[in-house]
């Protein structure tokens, strides 16, 4: 006995995952190379489809996608039109985007710490729980009139229709979060020595992260889908400006552009949010996408 | 501080009731046992016999309806540092690796950076898992996760295990070498554990006691000694006549409660 005490066994190799081999590898970029071109394909067929509708029917009032190119190349560089819109993007996408992130951050920034204190106190949830489930069908659109009431034709009533949309889901995914995790945990933590904000910082929110990054990923969705309307009120600058200005101008190539423009912001910064997430849940092999 | 006359745990006339529903369950039925420090205690009994609301009682978890639980001569109120609790299903915390689950306890201790790296250097090769340190737990095994659990209420000072079916998960053979291991760890630490399984044999390879607990409501029924020699001969004679002893002690606290099952 006294031999063996002093030494225990190293873990077992089978025990211990394998890299994977150079082969394996391979396939995985096969398999990587394959989805990419199935993604991009789909809506190049999209676009086709599109253009022989527009040629067959001979409609006017819908443009074909060479008219929404040039309109594209305008936007961006100018030299065509030159008019009002004439290589603006930078400054709409950047003013759209001021308002999508400054709703989307202040929606995070009441909507995460809020959700754990209701997830975890009974009373906070007793408290506000019938409220929120009340507050959270009305459309955010419903809410544009008082907006604009509240914060004046501007940016701001813009931020604050953002927010709205965003708040629910990232609140509503951290009390999730906060409710389902495991008992055990806690229990470990307490008998560690661990009580108090402590629990709070070390256990309940790191726990809580999987579906909190759920919940901001949904909500910053919601934060594009948003931007349109958020921008109705009034603002001379902005994605969605720029749409509704294509409408009151009947200009359908510059409001499918504005379409186009917004779905490859969404797209892009939504492929940012998901490599943060797969970086922050590391740990998490549900969420290592 | 330490005494080495006095009992290290003294369960004393602990009952338990929950409430179900509008009524009522008595999971444990006044329980009296005194643990010496640094003892190998084993809890045996069918499921249902409150053997693992008892460990939690003694945990901190649970408080018990009536009675008390002293350790070291004071009455649990809470869970605490002192007493490390090592669950069946791990409760490892899967966002930190190998290294911060074991550094976690004294991280909580407001250590300095580096003692509590040193410690969880130091009870991560109490249980071999160098080279695991990084990892986190979704990236190990059933027998690897559980040493983390050990090897981080051991980097807490806790001087009693409180293992709840802790190998119950395990495939045969790393039940095995965790037994082994256990007894190793136990051996270089001295300290006091109180384990609960299902089976006999895991608790006449481990125990110097086993309290054999039965149903409906929880209680003991037998205190049986175990005085085999260390390491334990599975397939000797001796080992086998306390298996028996065991498993008949077992049955026989079974059968009427089985009885009453088929009549009702």
């Amino acid at each position: 006995m006294s031999e063996q005490v002093t030494a225990l066994p190293e873990a077992t190799p089978q025990s211990v995952p394998e890299a994977p081999s150079a082969a394996r590898r391979r396939r995985h970029l096969a398999e990587k190379i394959r989805a990419v071109a199935l993604g991009v394909g789909f809506p190049l067929v999209l676009i086709l489809l599109w253009d022989r509708a527009v040629a067959i029917t001979g409609t006017r009032l819908v443009p074909s996608p060479r008219e929404v190119a040039v309109m594209m190349y305008d936007f961006s560089f100018g030299g065509i039109y030159d008019d009002a819109f004439s290589a603006t993007i930078l400054t709409h996408i950047w003013k759209s985007m001021t308002r999508v992130y400054g709703g989307f951050f202040l929606a995070a920034l009441i909507g995460i710490p809020l959700g754990l204190m209701i997830g975890r106190i009974r009373l906070l949830r007793q408290l506000l729980d019938p409220t929120i489930n009340l507050l959270r069908p009305i459309p955010v659109t419903a809410w544009l009139p008082l907006s604009m009431i509240f914060f004046g034709l501007g940016p701001n009533a813009a931020i604050f229709l953002v927010f709205l949309g965003a708040f629910y889901p990232i609140l509503l995914n951290t009390i999730f979060g906060v409710r389902s995790v495991d008992v055990r945990l806690f229990e470990a933590a307490a008998m560690l020595g661990c009580s108090g904000s402590a629990m709070f910082r070390q256990i309940v929110f790191p726990a809580s992260l999987p579906a909190i990054f759920n919940g901001l990923r949904i909500a910053h969705g919601f934060a594009w889908i948003l931007i349109v309307v958020g921008e109705m009120t009034g603002v001379p600058t902005g994605l969605g400006s720029v749409i509704m200005d294509g409408r009151t101008l009947s200009r359908t190539d510059l409001v499918v552009t504005g379409m186009i423009v917004i779905g490859v912001c969404g797209f892009v910064t939504d492929r940012i949010i998901v490599i943060i997430s797969n970086r922050v849940l590391q740990w998490s092999p549900q969420h290592h996408a | 501080m330490r005494n080495a006359d006095r009992p290290h745990v003294v369960i004393r006339g602990v009952s338990k009731r929950f409430q179900v529903g509008d009524g009522e369950v008595e999971a444990l039925a006044r329980i009296d046992a005194t643990i010496e420090r640094g003892a190998f205690v084993c809890l045996i009994g069918a499921s249902g016999c409150g053997k693992s609301t008892l460990l939690r009682v003694v945990a901190g978890f649970e408080e018990p309806t009536t009675g008390e639980v002293l350790v070291e001569g004071k009455p649990v109120t809470a869970p605490g540092s002192d007493r490390g609790m090592v669950f069946q299903d791990y409760a490892l915390f899967p966002w930190m690796t190998v290294r911060q689950n074991i550094g976690f306890g004294p991280r909580q201790r407001q250590l300095p950076r580096k003692e509590v790296e040193d410690i969880a250097d130091e009870f991560v090769k109490l249980v071999g898992l160098e080279r695991a340190a990084n990892r986190y737990p979704s990236q190990l095994s059933g027998g690897m996760k559980q040493r983390v659990a050990i090897a981080r209420v051991l980097a807490n000072n806790a001087n009693i295990l409180l293992m709840d079916e802790p190998f119950g998960a395990l495939d045969a053979l790393t039940r095995e070498q965790l037994q082994r291991e256990l007894l190793q760890i136990w051996a270089r630490t001295r300290v006091t554990i109180l384990f609960v399984t299902h089976s006999v044999e895991e608790a006449a390879l481990l125990g110097d006691r086993v309290l054999v607990m039965s149903a409906g409501p929880g209680r003991i029924e037998s205190d049986i000694k175990i005085d085999l020699p260390r390491p334990r001969e599975v397939s000797s004679p001796e080992f086998n006549a306390v298996r028996r002893e065991l498993a008949q002690r077992l049955t026989s606290h079974m059968a009427p409660a089985r009885a009453l099952e088929t009549v009702t």
